[in-house]
């Protein structure tokens, strides 16, 4: 180096490096694929929020199967859709810890559809990263339930029909909806204003769960170049096009609130949440 | 000065970056890592037009791009 350059070193700043929380290893994901951001913007929000040290996190069965080599917190593997069951255990008798899940779209939104809802009814006191590609990326690209219509996978050679496999479904919107969920949003991966919203989204689905609010949840639109036989630039922008326009981006439900049982339910939910909160709150022995 | 510096290790070649680089100066270049990936690249010429903007290191999967930012570029801007 010369003297020059290390003149410049000290007038500059490292501003974007990698987060402790984040394994200094080569991931094993795809060129473009967007699992890599979202792991980049748990393992930021770990160690912004000083969480990294009581977290256990609960991953599911996909590519992300291999989330324990990168982020540098105690984890479960979970059986394929259960991780918000096991995480519910941890959660019940850890109380202290934070717990999260780390989930993909075949996994949660189809095998683990019963465990989603009901933890997220239950109001559990849980995050859940839900990382939407609408295809099974690990096992070869077959139709999810979120698989957008007329998009061909390799068991919808023809592209998904609405008459023969149903429209794709809209977990935000769904989790959004039950009693228990205390922050639910919709962000993208695909640019870099999406990406930092998503990480703003992803902070407060976090704090549900530190302030004891209750249900934390955010879903990821990401891409899977490989699978849709798309080159990474071209995956980015099938997502600002056709993705989301069918998966809006926004807040779905936020409660607020002071965390005491209760006294988070807005008076026209009341009915609904109450035995969700309760139970949650009972759970984590109160 | 701001400049990034590319972990052409870790880099798999999928160009996110060079579609968010606000001065357009990221590009492929013509080496080929251990995985077999074009690597991305800023030439050294065009270095100086870097703002320290971070947005290809936050739309980059694979963690390869680190930002410095000058303190005096702010000033200077």
């Amino acid at each position: 180096m010369t003297t020059t350059q290390n003149a410049a070193n000290a007038a500059e700043e490292l501003v974007f490096t990698r987060p402790a929380s984040l394994a200094d290893r080569a991931t094993h994901y795809c060129p473009g694929c967007h699992h890599g951001i979202a792991h980049r913007l748990v393992a930021e929000l770990l160690d912004e929020m000083d969480l990294a040290g009581r977290t256990v996190a609960a991953s599911s069965i996909g590519c992300s199967v291999f989330l324990y080599n990168y982020i540098k917190v105690d984890t479960v593997e979970s059986p394929h859709g259960r991780a918000p069951a096991v995480a519910t255990g941890i959660k019940r008798a850890r109380p202290e810890c934070f717990c999260f899940t780390y989930q993909g779209d075949g996994d949660l939104a189809s095998i683990g559809m019963a465990e989603i809802m009901h933890a997220a009814n239950r109001g559990e006191r849980l995050s859940v990263v839900f990382v939407n590609n609408t295809v099974y990326g690990m096992t070869g690209g077959q139709m999810a339930p979120t698989t957008l219509i007329g998009q061909k996978t390799t068991t919808c050679p023809g592209g998904r029909c609405h008459d023969r496999e149903g429209s794709p479904i809209r977990m935000a919107e769904i989790i959004s909806q039950l009693g228990g969920t205390a922050f639910c949003a919709r962000a993208s991966l695909d640019s870099v204003k999406n990406i930092r919203q998503a990480k703003k989204y992803m902070r407060q689905a976090f704090e549900a769960q530190t302030r004891g609010l209750g249900f934390g949840f955010v879903e990821l639109l990401s891409g899977c170049p490989t699978n849709w036989r798309l080159s990474p630039v071209a995956a980015n922008k099938r997502i600002t096009e056709e993705m989301i326009p069918y998966f809006p981006l926004g807040v779905f439900k936020e409660l607020a609130g002071d965390g005491t049982c209760g006294s988070t339910v807005a008076p026209d939910t009341a009915a609904g949440t109450a035995a969700g909160t309760a139970a949650g709150a009972a759970g984590e022995g109160k | 000065m701001s400049r990034i510096s590319v972990t052409e290790e870790r880099c798999k070649g999928c160009l996110l970056c060079t579609t968010v680089c606000p001065v357009e100066i990221i590009q492929v270049s013509e080496r080929i890592n251990q995985q077999g990936y074009k690597v991305a690249e800023v030439p050294a010429e065009a270095m100086d037009k870097c703002t320290g903007c971070a947005s290809c290191a936050t739309i980059c999967p694979d963690m390869a791009i680190e930002v410095w930012r000058s303190k005096k570029s702010k000033k200077a801007a």
